[in-house]
C-alpha cells in the first residue's frame, strides 16, 4: 500500500512541475515577459529596476530556476491590483469555491438518485421518460446559460432568489460560509444548483441504470421472498447497491466541479477562485493568473491523487494491477 | 475505395454498400432523423447567413442605437420588424443568431476536424509503434484527460490571448487526447488481426498500412467521437467567449452574444440572452442526438 | 388436521404476455402437499416448474401473470390475497430457497444484516434476540463458527457455505413450507449430498413442508416423499416416489427414468427422449408431448383428462403403459 502511495506522490510531483515548467514557458515565451510580469502603467525606471529585480536579463533557464526556487518559498508574485501576494489572495477563496462544488455535488446526490432510481423501477411511466428526456437535455445545455435563465425566471421575474454574491456568511475557523446563515443559503442554492446541473444529469443516469440492473438481480427476488417491505428492499438492498458507483464516479469528478466554478462564479458573482481568475484575465493581473494556474494544478493533482488512493483501498484490484504494470 | 467496390462486384449476391445499410439503420430512429434534418437546417443557415438574414447586423450604417433592446416582434423607426428583437446596440437578434451560428458552427467544425486528424495521427503512431512511442504519447493523453477541457482551455487561453486562431489551438489542444485514445484503442485491436500481419508480410510500407488498412477500420468511433465532440468544442467555445476569455468582440459567436445581453438581463429585457442561447441548444441537443444514433448504427456489436 | 393439506394448487395459471405472443408456462397444475410431505416437482427446463413455486408466492415478474387457479394455503387461497397479506406471509410461513447461491445474497450487506432484517420483518424482536436466533440458525445448517461467520460478507463464503446461509434464512421463522428451486444444481456434487441430507433432517425434525424443484430425478429418488413430473406447463403424472420411479406410467416419465444412467444399464446406450422440448408459443395440438411419444395415435389430438390407471396415481395421458412396467 505505502509503496502505491509513494508511487503515485512521485508521479503528482512530476506532474506539478511539468505544469509549472508549461505556466511558465506560457506567460514567458508565448507572451512578452516584460509585457506580462510588469504593472502597464509602470514608467521605463521603474521597467528597468523589475527586469533588473526579477532576472530578466539572464539566460532562460536561470531564470525558471529563479521562479521555481521563489514558487517553492510561497511567493508567485504580487497581485497588480491588490498589490497583495497573489497566492494568498487565490487561497483566501479556496473556501468559497468548495462550499459552492460541495453543495452542488450535494444537490446532485439529493435529487439526482430519487429520480434516477424512481426512473428505473418504472421505465416506461411518463414521469420516468420526462426524467431521462431532462437528463439528455442537462449534458447539452451549456452551464452558463442555464445560469443566466434561472437568474432571469428566479431573481428578475418572480424575485424568490438572490442572483448574486455569497450574502451574509458565519465564520468559523477564520473561514466565512454561506450555508449556515438563511441569507447565505438563498443565495448559494441557484448558483449551487447551477452548477450541479450537469452532474445532476449524470448521476440521474448512475443511478438509473444502476437500479435497472440490481432490481434484476435474484438477491432482490430473494429479499421479496423473504417478505421484506418494499422500502427496506428500495431503500437498504437496492440503494446500497447503486451508491457505490454513484460515490465513486462522483469522486472522479469533484476536479470537474471545482474548475467548472469559474462558469457559475462568473454568472453568479460568486467571490471563489473562479471568478477571481476570470477577473485577473480582465484586468491583466498576470501575477495573480500565474497564482491561480499553480493552486489549481497542485488542487487538481491532489484531488486526483486522493481519489486513486481512495480508490485502491476500495477496490483491492485496481492497486494489484498498478504495482504490476 | 476502389478496393471496396471490386470486392463488391465479385460478390454474387447483391449486397447493400455499408453506406447504404447505414443509413438505412439511422432512419430507423425518427428522433434521430429529425435532429439530422434540424441540423441540416442549422448548417444551411450558418452557411448562407449572409444572404438570408433579414438585416445585416454589422453593416453600420442599418444600425441605429435608437432601435436598442427592442422587445421582439417590435418595428424599428426605419420600418423593419425584428422577429426576436433587438440587442443593446440595435441589431436584429435573427440576424445576430444567423451570424452567430456561422462563427460557433465555423469554430466548433474547424477545431474538431484538426483535433481529429491530429489526434488520430498520434493514436496510429501510438498504436503502430507501440513501445516507447506509445508510452509517450498515452501518458501525455492520461495527464491531459485527468484535468477537465475547461481548465486546460483556460490556461491555454491565459497565455495566448484571444483570437479566432487561439481559440481553435486551444480547442484543438483540448481534445486531440480523445480522439487519440480512442484510434489507439481501436487500432490496437486491429493491428492483432491477421490482414495486418499479411501487409506486413507483403513489406508494404508504414505508411500504407497505417492509412490503408489500419485508419479505415478506426473510422467508426472515429466519426462517433467526432460528432460528440464537435457539440462539445461548440458549448465550449460560446463558455469561453461567454467568459470574455474566447473570441473577440470583433467575431460574436452565439456565446459572445449571450453574453452581451447579461448586462440587460436585470431589467427583465431577457431576448437579447434568451434567444441566442435556444439556438446554441437546439445545435448542441441535435449534434448529440445525431452522435447518439450514430453510435448505435456503427456499433457492430449491436448489430443483429 | 393432518388430512387437511398444507398446500393445495388447483388449476394455477401462469402465462407470460410477451411481444411474440401469450407462452403459458403453467396451464393447469394441481397438486397437494401435506404437513412434513416434501415433494419433488420434476421437469426440464421450460417445463414451467420454478414458475410453479414463484406463482404460489406470487413474485412472477411482468411480463408474467398469474391468471386462473388457487394457491390454498391452509385453506386461504393466496391468489386472492392482498399485497400486505403475501408479505406477512412470505418469508416468515412460506419461505424459498433459490437456485444459485452466488446471486441470492446481497453482496454488500453483511449476513447478519440479511439474516435479522428477515426476522425483524415478521415478529416485533429486539436486535439482541433476532441476532442469537440468526447465530443459531447458522449452526443448525452445519456452519462453523457461526459467531465470527455473522459479520462476514457473501463474498467470503463458498457457494455450498453461501446456500447453507440462504437455507438458514429460510428456516429462520420457522415456516410451514419452504419452496426449494433447484437449490443444489449450482453445487459440487459431494455439498450437494450433504446439503440434501441436511435439509431433509431439518424438515423431519420441524415437520416443515416442501416443495423441492428440480430436473435430476436422482435427487428426488433420496429426498422425497412424492412426486410431480411437468411437461410443458402441466403435471403429467404424480404420485407416491418410490411407485412413480418403480412403476412409471406416462410416457414421458417413462422417457425420463430411461435417460438416467443407472448400474443395471451399464454398457448400453441410454435412452433418448426424441425430438425437443416444444416452444409455449406454439403447444401442438392436444397432449404436448405427442410429437416426441411413441404411443402417440389419433386421440392424443384430444385434451387429455387426468385418469387414475393405478391406485393412487394421476396420469394426463391416455395411453398409459400399466403393463409395459409391470
Amino acid at each position: 500500500m505505502s509503496v502505491f502511495i509513494i508511487r503515485r506522490l512521485m508521479q503528482a510531483i512530476l506532474v506539478v512541475w511539468i505544469m509549472s515548467l508549461l505556466v511558465y514557458v506560457g506567460v514567458h515565451i508565448v507572451g512578452d515577459p516584460v509585457d506580462m510580469l510588469i504593472n502597464p502603467e509602470a514608467d521605463q525606471a521603474e521597467i528597468a529596476r523589475v527586469i533588473r529585480d526579477l532576472g530578466l536579463d539572464r539566460p532562460l533557464h536561470e531564470q525558471y530556476w529563479y521562479f521555481l526556487k521563489n514558487a517553492l518559498q510561497g511567493d508567485l508574485g504580487n497581485s497588480f491590483i491588490f498589490n497583495e501576494p497573489a497566492l494568498k489572495l487565490v487561497v483566501q477563496r479556496i473556501p468559497a469555491t468548495f462550499e459552492l462544488a460541495l453543495a452542488a455535488l450535494g444537490l446532485a446526490v439529493v435529487i439526482g438518485i430519487p429520480l434516477g432510481v424512481y426512473a428505473g423501477l418504472k421505465p416506461d411511466s411518463k414521469i420516468s421518460q420526462t426524467i431521462m428526456a431532462s437528463s439528455i437535455l442537462g449534458f447539452s445545455l451549456p452551464t452558463f446559460w442555464v445560469g443566466l435563465m434561472l437568474i432571469m425566471f428566479f431573481s428578475v421575474m418572480m424575485g424568490w432568489l438572490p442572483s448574486f454574491g455569497r450574502g451574509d456568511t458565519e465564520t468559523i475557523f477564520g473561514v466565512e460560509f454561506s450555508f449556515l446563515t438563511w441569507d447565505g443559503l438563498t443565495h448559494l442554492f441557484l448558483p449551487a444548483l447551477n452548477l450541479s446541473l450537469f452532474k445532476l444529469s449524470l448521476v440521474i443516469r448512475l443511478a438509473r441504470a444502476g437500479t435497472r440492473e440490481v432490481v434484476h438481480q435474484e438477491y432482490i427476488k430473494f429479499a421479496r421472498a423473504k417478505g421484506l417491505s418494499q422500502n427496506r428492499i428500495i431503500f437498504v438492498h437496492l440503494m446500497k447497491n447503486i451508491m457505490i458507483p454513484v460515490v465513486t464516479v462522483l469522486g472522479l469528478e469533484f476536479g470537474g466541479l471545482i474548475a467548472f466554478s469559474v462558469v457559475t462564479e462568473t454568472v453568479f458573482s460568486w467571490p471563489g477562485m473562479g471568478k477571481l481568475i476570470i477577473d485577473a484575465l480582465h484586468n491583466l493581473d498576470r501575477p495573480l493568473v500565474v497564482a491561480y494556474l499553480m493552486v489549481i494544478v497542485v488542487l487538481f493533482v491532489f484531488i486526483n491523487l486522493v481519489v486513486d488512493v481512495l480508490y485502491s483501498i476500495l477496490d483491492p484490484r485496481v492497486r494489484l494491477r498498478d504495482l504490476k504494470g | 475505395m476502389s478496393d471496396t467496390t471490386n470486392e463488391e462486384k465479385m460478390d454474387l449476391a447483391p449486397i447493400e454498400t455499408p453506406f447504404k445499410r447505414i443509413w438505412a439503420d439511422f432512419c430507423q430512429n425518427k428522433i434521430a432523423l429529425a435532429a439530422l434534418i434540424v441540423l441540416l437546417i442549422i448548417v444551411c443557415i450558418a452557411l448562407f447567413a449572409p444572404w438570408i438574414a433579414p438585416t445585416n447586423p454589422y453593416d453600420l450604417a442599418s444600425v441605429s442605437i435608437l432601435d436598442g433592446k427592442l422587445p421582439p416582434g417590435s418595428e424599428s423607426l426605419s420600418g423593419v420588424t425584428y422577429v426576436l428583437g433587438t440587442d443593446g446596440a440595435g441589431r436584429g437578434l435573427l440576424s445576430s443568431i444567423f451570424y452567430g451560428l456561422r462563427i460557433s458552427l465555423g469554430v466548433g467544425v474547424m477545431s474538431a476536424l484538426v483535433a481529429l486528424v491530429f489526434g488520430a495521427i498520434m493514436g496510429l503512431a501510438a498504436a503502430y509503434y507501440g513501445g516507447r512511442v506509445d508510452t509517450i504519447i498515452m501518458r501525455i493523453v492520461d495527464i491531459q484527460l485527468s484535468f477537465p477541457a475547461i481548465l486546460v482551455a483556460l490556461i491555454l487561453l491565459a497565455a495566448l490571448g484571444k483570437g479566432v486562431d487561439k481559440i481553435i489551438i486551444a480547442l484543438v489542444i483540448v481534445q486531440w487526447a480523445y480522439y487519440a485514445r480512442t484510434v489507439r484503442a481501436s487500432a490496437l485491436v486491429e493491428r492483432s488481426k491477421e490482414y495486418v500481419e499479411a501487409a506486413t508480410c507483403l513489406a508494404l510500407s508504414d505508411r500504407r498500412i497505417l492509412l490503408r488498412h489500419l485508419l479505415p477500420n478506426c473510422l467508426p468511433p472515429l466519426i462517433v467521437i467526432g460528432t460528440v465532440q464537435t457539440a462539445h468544442a461548440i458549448s465550449l467555445e460560446a463558455t469561453l467567449s461567454f467568459l470574455g476569455v474566447g473570441l473577440p468582440i470583433t467575431e460574436p459567436s452565439l456565446g459572445l452574444l449571450i453574453s452581451n445581453g447579461f448586462e440587460y438581463m436585470m431589467s427583465g429585457k431577457y431576448w437579447i440572452s434568451f434567444f441566442p442561447g435556444i439556438a446554441l441548444l437546439v445545435t448542441i441537443v441535435s449534434i448529440n442526438l445525431v452522435g447518439d444514433q450514430l453510435r448505435d448504427v456503427l456499433n457492430p456489436r449491436l448489430q443483429k | 388436521m393432518t388430512d387437511t393439506p398444507i398446500l393445495d394448487v388447483q388449476g394455477l395459471e401462469t402465462h407470460f404476455f410477451t411481444k411474440d405472443g401469450v407462452a403459458k408456462a403453467i396451464d393447469g397444475v394441481n397438486f397437494t402437499v401435506r404437513k412434513g410431505e416434501i415433494m419433488g416437482l420434476v421437469g426440464e427446463s421450460g417445463s414451467g416448474k420454478s414458475v410453479t413455486g414463484f406463482s404460489i408466492l406470487g413474485l412472477v415478474d411482468p411480463p408474467g401473470k398469474v391468471v386462473g387457479g388457487k394457491v390454498l394455503f391452509k385453506g386461504e387461497d393466496l391468489l386472492q390475497a392482498d399485497d400486505k397479506r403475501m408479505q406477512e406471509l412470505r418469508g416468515a410461513r412460506i419461505s424459498m430457497i433459490f437456485q444459485d447461491p452466488m446471486m441470492t445474497l446481497n453482496p454488500v450487506l453483511r449476513v447478519d444484516t440479511q439474516m435479522i432484517e428477515t426476522i425483524q420483518a415478521h415478529e416485533k424482536v429486539d436486535k439482541q434476540t433476532a441476532w442469537q436466533r440468526s447465530r443459531d440458525a447458522l449452526a443448525q445448517v452445519g456452519i462453523p463458527s457461526p459467531e465470527e461467520r455473522m459479520r462476514a460478507y457473501p463474498h467470503q463464503f463458498s457457494g455450498g457455505m453461501r446456500q447453507r446461509v440462504a437455507i438458514a434464512i429460510a428456516l429462520l421463522n420457522k415456516p410451514d413450507l419452504i419452496i426449494a428451486d433447484e437449490p443444489t444444481t449450482a453445487l459440487d456434487v459431494t455439498i450437494q449430498g450433504q446439503i440434501l441430507y441436511e435439509t431433509q433432517k431439518l424438515c423431519r425434525e420441524t415437520g416443515t413442508a416442501m416443495i423441492w424443484v428440480t430436473h435430476d430425478l436422482a435427487v428426488v429418488a433420496g429426498l422425497a416423499d412424492s412426486i410431480s413430473v411437468m411437461y410443458a406447463g402441466r403435471v403429467v403424472e404424480q404420485g407416491n416416489i418410490n411407485d412413480v420411479l418403480d412403476n412409471p406410467v406416462h410416457p414421458y416419465t417413462l422417457g425420463l427414468l430411461g435417460s438416467v444412467p443407472g448400474h443395471n444399464t451399464r454398457g448400453q446406450r441410454l435412452y433418448q427422449v426424441p425430438g425437443m422440448a416444444p416452444s409455449l408459443f406454439k403447444l401442438p395440438k392436444g397432449c404436448a408431448f405427442q410429437p416426441r411419444c411413441g404411443y402417440a395415435t389419433e386421440a392424443c389430438q384430444q385434451d387429455q383428462t387426468v385418469t387414475e390407471p393405478v391406485p393412487g396415481r394421476a396420469v394426463r395421458c391416455c395411453h398409459p403403459q400399466v403393463e409395459v412396467s409391470s
